[in-house]
């Protein structure tokens, strides 16, 4: 077994803003050693459309829609390695603030009141995700293997945390590198 | 008689009518804990300063520092305990940091890094708790409330006036303050009250202050909680 | 409540419309022996079936006011199906106060050392101990200054009648029918230890026995038997008040319960210092159980040896059962300390027994390969609950009823019992669903692990016992719920999309999740 097989890792946001994405890229020059040792499969870096067989997957953002929770299966079915990435992930963070306010109310507002959609229909195409009562952290849907905390997490965060995990190490973030904003 | 106490082998000495945690504290011995609050009547109620004294689990803020006690503290199996309890009060109220202007100065936060908290394991409550607003000078945001008491201590015993107060039972227990309305701008709350900087979480805010201490200058943002108390400590044992 | 309900046109926990009736559950009444039961306006209905609800639905109907209602409704039987020593033969009122005042208080409490006697309550804590922490009686008899405990001479004498564990009614009967026992241990306690007054902290679902009880005390006053210089004895004062509880388990806890005696809420306290050192009021204060004082009462009259010569070694005298569940003869049962389980089930009637659970909720759930156990300190502790179930009984829902009993009940004062009671019981409802894994069985072990070493008070400690009891020896009752799939989320997904379809008026494919992926 002496051929150097890159590690497969997948990513996506699911109810996130994508900033945990963007704080992996700011790792900067370090992509390209990253590049060396990892190929993404699916992911926005990629656009590659659906998940394959992959060792790692690195997931931003909660659960808030039917959408999410399919996605979020496909991954947990084909990745070894699951990682719930920042706080959206890991709490349900900001989209959860919506929680005790109620789908309905959340509806009217954006779109019956003043400024809303035309004639003020409430969308309901098929194609459509229908949205959860609440909004939920992934490990609540599904069992995630590893946390990695921060709104999002600093770029030295993620560079220690997949260094480690491309290791063989058990993930350890030292104090100031653990936050959960 | 030689007022000692061991904690985890090292022997610190107290002094009559000190409870574990006051003589730890003034040791130097770090015992985590977020109902404490050395300048009130310890309250017993977050049990994260847990330890246990000759096989029995006690809070060592309540507990009297007696002779020949043998007490382990920073142990795996009780720092996993207290790890669990600090992620019960996360899922418990509606913590989220990202937003809150307590952040990097709070102590459940602190705590929880401290303890290494990476997730809050359980499943969330998403309780539906009130935020109340109505007085000019002060926010009232129950979502972030560990029901420490410090308020209600420190409202009752320092600016004596008795704003805060504990009502319900159980999972329902939640703050409430001495007005006919309920609302906090009714009761004689103000802003230089000690119960309105006593907080150990972003429930009990002074308004217009928040996020003017930038990220990295903030008190947990380069020190450990643990460090941060015992060197407040040292500097009371200095001063008194 | 289900057929009361919709006959009444009424939802649990609310008010019905036309502002007539409220209806909503309770945690326990104390008529497991006679139930289906209820309580109307604190008032105890018993015995209820489909006819009785059809006559109550009818006078509620018609605005007929409780107090005009057929008083079978509210038949409370005693049910005492075995008597041992305690109930037995029937104390003359005064004849324990007598013996006491000849012998003096030091030696009635030598009396109750010998007898060994331990709390009737459920902790078990030697009497004698717990009283000789206040001895100010014995100082003034012998002449000595009345002993000061933090400058405060007062005593204060107080019996526990919170009886909020489910399952246990037996001091229910004692204040029905023995009230004058229980009266009497008072006061002999009041002479040892030197208290002046006494309370009777009477749980509100037994409001219904106040009036009788104010009547034998009353009796009691007239006799010389209360108040002041009772028996004629000078500066021997005593009297009880009766405080009421309004239905807080919690407050049957020593410390919870005197901060219930003074108007705040039922929480415990920390300790030390225990209640008789700095108790009511900061007064030095004895907390003991209704049968515990009716035993003193016993024992100041026939001595301590007496008492001794019954039961064990480490458990002497006898205990009162109150048996319910699936037997013929439910009611109170006393037997002496060290009676097998088998020999209680055979004596009550018992159809095809498969597990007990002994001392309530906070007790332990025995299954049937532990029927030679014993009653007793040192195998199977109880207050006096035994409820008994047959073979066909669910025990998981057993379990899960209880769990939701410690969250209701939970005081809320600290971390791991207020939200790990709450978590308890959701895991519990996740099984019941259908959606629980064998992830759930391990997590519930580990809450009851945190529970038991890290709570404030018994309650949180035991709240995970009839979970951790059930799980250990009838693992099966859980396996048969559990998905074979080890994760499973955390809520109803399908279900989390009834509102958005409701809303979108939507129910295609899309719009539901379900079946595995």
């Amino acid at each position: 077994m002496g051929e150097n097989k890159k590690i497969r890792v997948a990513t996506c946001s699911l109810a996130g803003c994508f900033g945990c994405h963007m704080s992996l890229l700011d790792i900067d020059e370090k992509l390209l050693t990253l590049l060396e040792l990892v190929e993404f499969d699916r992911s926005p870096l990629t656009d590659i459309k659906h998940c394959g067989p992959c060792d790692v997957g690195l997931i931003e953002g909660g659960v808030c829609n039917a959408e999410n929770v399919h996605v979020l299966k496909e991954f947990r079915k084909n990745c070894k390695v699951l990682v719930a990435v920042g706080s959206c992930a890991i709490t349900g963070g900001i989209p959860a603030m919506r929680n005790n306010i109620g789908l309905w109310e959340c509806f009217q507002e954006v779109y019956q009141f003043e400024g809303g959609l035309e004639g003020g229909q409430i969308p309901n195409d098929p194609e459509l995700p229908l949205p959860f009562d609440k909004v939920h952290p992934i490990y609540e849907v599904v069992n995630v293997d590893y946390f990695l905390p921060g709104c999002p997490p600093p770029a030295g965060a993620i560079w220690k945390f997949l260094t480690d995990l491309l290791a063989g190490r058990e993930p350890k973030l030292e104090y100031e590198m653990l936050h959960y904003d | 008689m030689s007022n000692t106490i061991t904690i985890d082998g090292q022997t610190v000495p107290f002094e009559e009518g000190q409870t574990i945690m006051d003589a730890a504290l003034a040791a130097g011995v770090y015992i985590p804990h977020l109902c404490h609050n050395p300048e009130f009547t310890p309250h017993g109620s977050c049990k994260l300063c847990t330890v246990n004294v000759n096989g029995r689990n006690v809070a060592s803020c309540t507990m009297p520092a007696v002779e020949g006690q043998q007490i382990a503290n920073d142990t795996a199996e009780l720092n996993a305990k207290r790890l669990a309890l600090t992620q019960m009060l996360f899922v418990e109220g509606n913590h989220f940091c990202p937003f809150c202007e307590k952040s990097g100065n709070c102590n459940l936060q602190a705590v929880a890094y401290h303890l290494g908290m990476m997730s809050p394991r359980y499943n969330h409550f998403y309780p539906a708790r009130e935020v109340d607003a109505t007085h000019p000078d002060i926010l009232l945001d129950r979502n972030r409330c560990i029901l420490c008491e410090l308020c209600v201590r420190a409202s009752r015993d320092v600016d004596g006036k008795e704003v805060f107060g504990l009502s319900g039972r159980g999972i329902h227990c939640k703050l409430v303050v001495n007005s006919a309305s309920g609302d906090l701008v009714d009761t004689d709350l103000a802003a230089t009250d000690k119960a309105a900087s006593v907080c150990p979480t972003g429930a009990i805010i002074v308004k217009r202050c928040g996020f003017s201490v930038p990220i990295g200058e903030r008190i947990f943002d380069h020190k450990d909680i643990g460090k941060v108390q015992i060197e407040a400590a040292q500097r009371e044992k200095s001063h008194g | 409540m289900e057929y009361f309900c919709k006959k009444l046109w009424v939802e649990p926990g609310k008010v019905s419309e036309d502002g007539l009736i409220s209806v909503d559950s309770t945690s326990c009444t104390g008529m497991c022996d006679q139930g289906p039961a209820a309580l109307v306006n604190g008032m105890p209905l018993t015995n209820l079936d489909e006819n009785c609800l059809d006559l109550i639905c009818e006078l509620i109907r018609s605005k007929k006011p409780v107090a005009e209602w057929p008083p079978m409704l509210f038949e409370v039987q005693d049910n005492i199906l075995r008597k041992d020593a305690l109930l037995g033969a029937v104390l003359e009122p005064g004849a324990a106060l007598k013996a006491t005042l000849a012998r003096g208080a030091r030696a009635t409490l030598t009396e109750m050392d010998k007898a060994n006697l331990r709390g009737r309550g459920g902790a078990g804590f030697k009497t004698a101990s717990k009283w000789s922490f206040c001895h100010a009686a014995i100082a003034e008899e012998e002449g000595h200054v009345v002993c000061d405990i933090g400058n405060r001479a007062e005593r204060i004498m107080v019996c526990n009648a919170d009886e909020g564990e489910p399952g246990t009614f037996k001091d229910r009967v004692l204040l029905n029918s023995y009230a004058d026992l229980v009266f009497e241990g008072m006061t002999v306690g009041a002479r040892v230890v030197g208290a002046r007054r006494g309370f009777l902290y009477l749980r509100g679902e037994y409001s219904y026995l106040r009036d009788k009880l104010e009547g034998v005390l009353q009796r009691r006053r007239e006799l010389g038997l209360l108040g002041k210089s009772i028996l004629g004895e000078e500066g021997f004062d005593f009297d009880i008040e009766i405080h009421l509880g309004a239905g807080a388990y919690i407050c049957g806890e020593e410390s919870a319960l005197i901060e219930s005696l003074e108007g705040k809420r039922g929480r415990p306290r920390n300790r030390p210092p225990f209640p008789v050192t700095h108790g009511y009021l900061g007064h030095p204060t004895v907390v003991d159980n209704v049968e515990t004082f009716a035993c003193a009462a016993k024992i100041a009259l026939h001595g301590g040896e007496w008492f001794a010569a019954m039961g064990t070694a480490q458990s002497t005298g006898t205990k009162l059962l109150s048996i319910s569940g699936d037997c013929t003869r439910r009611g109170i049962y006393e037997y002496p300390f060290g009676v097998t389980i088998r020999q209680i089930l055979k004596d009550c009637g018992a159809e095809d027994p498969y597990a007990v659970q002994v001392s309530g909720p906070s007790g332990t759930t025995i299954s049937w390969k532990e029927f030679d156990r014993k009653i007793a300190f040192e195998d199977l502790a109880t207050a006096g609950a035994f409820m008994i179930f047959k073979r066909k009984r669910d025990l998981f829902q057993m379990a899960r009823n209880f769990s939701h009993f410690f969250a209701h009940e939970s005081c809320g004062f600290c971390t791991p019992c207020r939200v790990g009671t709450t978590l308890l019981q959701r895991t519990m409802d996740k099984i019941d669903g259908g959606h629980g894994t064998a992830s759930d069985l391990e997590e519930m072990k580990n809450l009851g692990h945190l529970l038991k070493t890290m709570s404030h008070c018994g309650l949180g400690a035991s709240a995970a016992n009839p979970v951790l009891d059930t799980l250990n020896k009838f693992p099966g009752v859980y396996e048969q719920k559990l998905k074979a799939l080890a994760f499973e989320p955390a809520f109803d997904l399908d279900g989390a999309l009834s509102t958005a379809r409701h809303i979108t008026g939507r129910d295609d494919a899309d719009a539901h999740l379900g079946g595995e992926s």
